[in-house]
This record gives C-alpha cells, sequence and structure tokens, in this order.
C-alpha cells in the first residue's frame, strides 16, 4: 500500500455523488489542489465517507477537490496521512487546526 | 490451597471495577469504537482518581515510588481493566501509568536520570524495537540490524518492524547484532534517542487494529554513544528474553479480561432475546456456549494467576508463563467468537464491542510469540534444551 494518498483529485460535487456509507479517510483541497483538510469517517459517522465529506465540504469554504481511500483501519491510517503532511510541509492542512478534539500524533519520516 | 480473594485484593478489584463502570465505559459512549485515547482534559482528571486510589504506575516498583503491590493481585487488576470496549490495546485508556519500560530499572545511575526517571515523571516516552522482518520470536537468531563500534560510539544500521509507539516515543530500547558469529551471545541493547540522525519512522503497518498501531523503524548509520548500551555487550538476549517472558502474564489477564465481559453481555443478552416464541437462554446450543465460554474463562485465569504467583515468589515461571499466553489468548478468542454468534447481527456491528474484540484478539494468538512458539517453549521445559 503506498503512504501517501496519491490518486487524482476529483471536484467536490462530483466526488460527493460517487460517495457511499463506506468507512475511510479522506482529503479536501483548495481549488489549486493544495491540501486544506484530512479527515475520516469512523464507526460514528453517519453516512460514512458520504456523510462526513459532505459536511467538512461545506465547513471548509475553500475546499474544492475531494479525493478518499476506504479503509476499515481509518485512525491509524488517517494518523498516517496527518503524520505524512506535517514531515512534507511542517504543519498540519490549515483547516485541521480547528479540530475540537485533536488525536495524539507521532512524528514520521517517510521515504521519497 | 486458598483460591480465594483476601480481602485486600477484593477491596482492590471492586474500586477497579467500580472505576471501569462509572468512569471509563461512560466516556467511551462518546468516543470513535475503534479509539484508543480519552480527551486530555479526561484522561488528566482520571489519572488524578487513580493516583487518589494509590493505584497509579501500578508495575513501578516500590522503590521508585509505585504502590507495592504484588504480581497476582497486579494480574487481577489489569484482569479488571481491560473489561471495556477498548480494553485489549489501550486498557482505561492509559490513566493508571505503566511502568514504561521495565529493563530500566536495571540501568546504569546517568542512564536512569536520562530516561527511567523523566519516563516516571511522565515526561519522556521509550518504545521497546526488537521484532524484524525476519522474525521476532527467536531474537538469537532473528535479528539481523547490526552495530559497529566506531570510537566511543557505535553504528547502527537496519530496520524494526511491528514497533509499538515509537512515533511518540522519545527514546527505545534498540536490540541490535554486535557481534555476527555468537547467535544469542552476539546481541546488545542501547538505548536511542528518536531525535539521533539516521533515526526514521518510515510507516504505520496497518493491521487489524486501529489502535496502538505498530510502525516500521529504519535505522541509517545512527550513531549512539557506548554509554547508551543497556547492560553489558553481547548480552542484550537475556533482556529481550526477560521481557518477552514477563510480558506474557498481562497479556493473558487482558485477554481474560474482556472476554469477561463478554460473556457477561450475553449472560444479559440471551434471556431477554426471543427466537421462536422462547427466550435464547432456554436453548441448549446457546446454554452449552456460555458453559463453554465460562470453563475457558476459568481456566485461562487460573493458569494464569499461577504464572504471577510463581514469578511473585521467584520462581523460575517461563513455562506457566507460555501457557497463560498459549491458553488465555486461544480462549479468548473463543469466547467472543461465540458471543457474537448468540447476539447475531448485533455482534458483528460497530454498536457493540464484539466486532473489535474479535478482531484485536485474533492478533493476540500471533503478538508476544504465536500460539506455535509458547508450545515451542512449553515443550522445551518438558523436554529440556534441546528437543532434537
Amino acid at each position: 500500500m503506498a503512504i501517501r494518498l496519491t490518486k487524482p483529485w476529483i471536484p467536490l460535487e462530483e466526488g460527493i455523488a460517487g460517495l457511499r456509507g463506506h468507512l475511510g479517510v479522506f482529503q479536501l483541497a483548495d481549488a489549486q489542489q493544495q491540501i486544506v483538510y484530512i479527515g475520516f469517517a469512523g464507526g460514528n459517522s453517519l453516512f460514512g465517507l458520504r456523510g462526513e465529506v459532505t459536511a467538512m465540504s461545506k465547513e471548509i469554504a475553500d475546499s474544492a477537490f475531494v479525493r478518499v481511500e476506504i479503509t476499515t483501519a481509518y485512525l491509524s491510517r488517517y494518523r498516517e496521512l496527518m503524520m505524512i503532511h506535517i514531515a512534507d510541509h511542517g504543519i498540519l492542512p490549515s483547516a485541521n487546526k480547528l479540530n475540537k478534539q485533536p488525536l495524539t500524533l507521532g512524528k514520521m519520516s517517510p521515504a521519497g | 490451597m486458598n483460591l480465594n480473594l483476601t480481602p485486600e485484593q477484593d477491596l482492590i478489584i471492586g474500586m477497579v471495577r467500580k472505576f471501569v463502570r462509572e468512569e471509563i465505559i461512560p466516556l467511551e459512549m462518546n468516543l470513535d469504537p475503534d479509539a484508543d485515547e480519552l480527551p486530555a482534559a479526561d484522561k488528566a482528571r482520571l489519572v488524578e482518581k487513580t493516583k487518589e486510589m494509590g493505584l497509579y504506575g501500578l508495575d513501578i516498583p516500590p522503590a521508585y515510588g509505585g504502590p507495592d503491590i504484588d504480581l497476582v493481585t497486579r494480574t487481577l487488576i489489569a484482569v479488571e481493566m481491560s473489561q471495556h470496549r477498548a480494553g485489549l490495546y489501550a486498557p482505561c485508556y492509559g490513566t493508571f501509568g505503566g511502568a514504561g519500560l521495565a529493563q530500566l530499572f536495571e540501568a546504569t545511575d546517568d542512564q536512569k536520570e536520562r530516561y527511567l526517571y523523566p519516563t516516571l515523571r511522565g515526561e519522556k516516552r521509550g518504545f521497546f524495537g526488537l521484532s524484524e522482518p525476519s522474525g521476532g520470536s527467536d531474537p538469537a537468531r532473528a535479528i539481523q540490524t547490526k552495530a559497529v563500534q566506531d570510537g566511543d560510539d557505535w553504528v547502527i544500521n537496519g530496520g524494526k518492524l511491528w514497533i509499538s509507539g515509537a512515533d511518540r516515543a522519545d527514546f527505545g530500547l534498540v536490540f541490535a547484532r554486535t557481534d555476527s558469529d555468537q547467535g544469542r551471545n552476539g546481541v546488545t541493547c542501547f538505548i536511542v534517542d528518536t531525535d539521533t540522525p539516521g533515526f526514521h519512522v518510515r510507516r504505520i503497518v496497518h493491521t487489524l487494529r486501529s489502535a496502538n498501531y505498530a510502525t516500521e523503524l529504519q535505522f541509517e548509520d545512527m550513531r549512539v554513544p557506548a554509554s547508551n548500551i543497556l547492560g553489558k555487550l553481547n548480552r542484550g538476549f537475556a533482556i529481550a528474553n526477560d521481557r518477552l517472558t514477563r510480558q506474557r502474564i498481562p497479556y493473558a489477564a487482558g485477554c481474560i479480561g474482556v472476554a469477561i465481559k463478554a460473556q457477561e453481555m450475553a449472560l444479559e443478552y440471551v434471556p431477554q432475546r426471543e427466537t421462536f416464541g422462547a427466550p435464547l437462554s432456554s436453548r441448549q446450543a446457546i446454554q452449552w456456549m456460555l458453559v463453554d465460554n465460562d470453563i475457558d474463562i476459568k481456566q485461562s485465569l487460573w493458569l494464569t494467576l499461577e504464572a504471577a504467583s510463581k514469578a511473585e515468589q521467584g520462581e523460575v515461571f517461563r513455562k506457566e508463563a507460555a501457557m497463560a499466553k498459549l491458553v488465555a489468548t486461544e480462549a479468548g478468542g473463543r469466547v467472543v467468537d461465540r458471543c457474537m454468534q448468540m447476539f447475531g447481527g448485533l455482534g458483528v456491528a460497530k454498536d457493540l464491542p464484539f466486532e473489535r474484540w474479535f478482531r484485536e484478539m485474533r492478533i493476540r494468538r500471533i503478538g508476544e510469540g504465536p500460539s506455535e512458539v509458547q508450545r515451542h517453549v512449553i515443550a522445551r521445559e518438558l523436554l529440556g534444551a534441546s528437543l532434537r
């Protein structure tokens, strides 16, 4: 499995239309395809990825693209994507700074 | 031989049981079903409670400020602490503290100042770095990470796999081969700071469990001072082996706690749930599942307490610890599986904890030495060192 999420970005409306209620992780990007938010759809998420992406895209005004990965290991994958983002950019995605109850993150130095 | 709890054990167990039921489980209702941590404010509040109970840092020796509680009682406490959804890999979400890495109690005074005491104060976290892609249960042969002496330093190259907590740790115990001709007598334990150049957490190893996940590490020309050797040069195997044996007791206890909780939920459920006009509890098929569960739980508990009792008395407990680990992990899996069956569709839904226990319990038959290795350990004890 690739460590980074490298699937192509899909315009938000089209992306949401293709989503179902799966568990998994997702990234939202702005018009320049820069990641603005990393999230997950867990066991408590109403309507899984579809519900979470819909809700967060409404909350994050500059979100324009989405990409998802369906996985039952959504918490460990979410943490991994967050740590990779910090390793690559030195900071969390802009909208993740608003997380009310952030999960503890470690430190990674992914190869490549 | 008296198998009853002492009044003191009864009191402590009652206190921990109340804590789990009144403090942990209600909080857990609002967390993600796979959560492994509490919100910081809740954790801080509950840590204060366990301190007030005199049970914080249970496994810390009294000389270092831990409560003076014998291993049998600590095992009974571990059984209680795991009786909630996250209980297998995050018992009580760490609110009872931990001993850090027990091997550090044997460290030099300087190492204790730099690593042990900050860990006990909660200022530093450590990881245990033994397993490699080539294996973990047979460290004498599996370790391929190499350390080569260069002046006052050792330069380490290689990697580790299945290492929990390395991404959040400040330091770790890393086992490396320092003499390639000596098998078990050629392995040394190094204390490695995670900010050392050449130390890399490359990825999370995603498995059946999201909580307390494992990582893969890589060491590239990682330079460690000789003063960071834990114990003696080429004597790391004993440190690793001792840890593997000791860890089997709490590992078994966690499985027993989850099995007890699963059985308790089933016993509540089957008299209420009706099929074809009669409660499930009236069906012999269900009754036998409950009976088999009870037997599985009891035999696991007694074997684990026997191992703890031997360890407490300073006797050799290798065989008993292996039996406890083997039986409790396999029995725990069977109990959870039967309970899921009794709950039907609800049993596999994330609404209830069974599906998480089912996934995590499957790992327990492999982690800390798979069932086959435990049987090998037991056979070696029965037949002598050489099985051939």
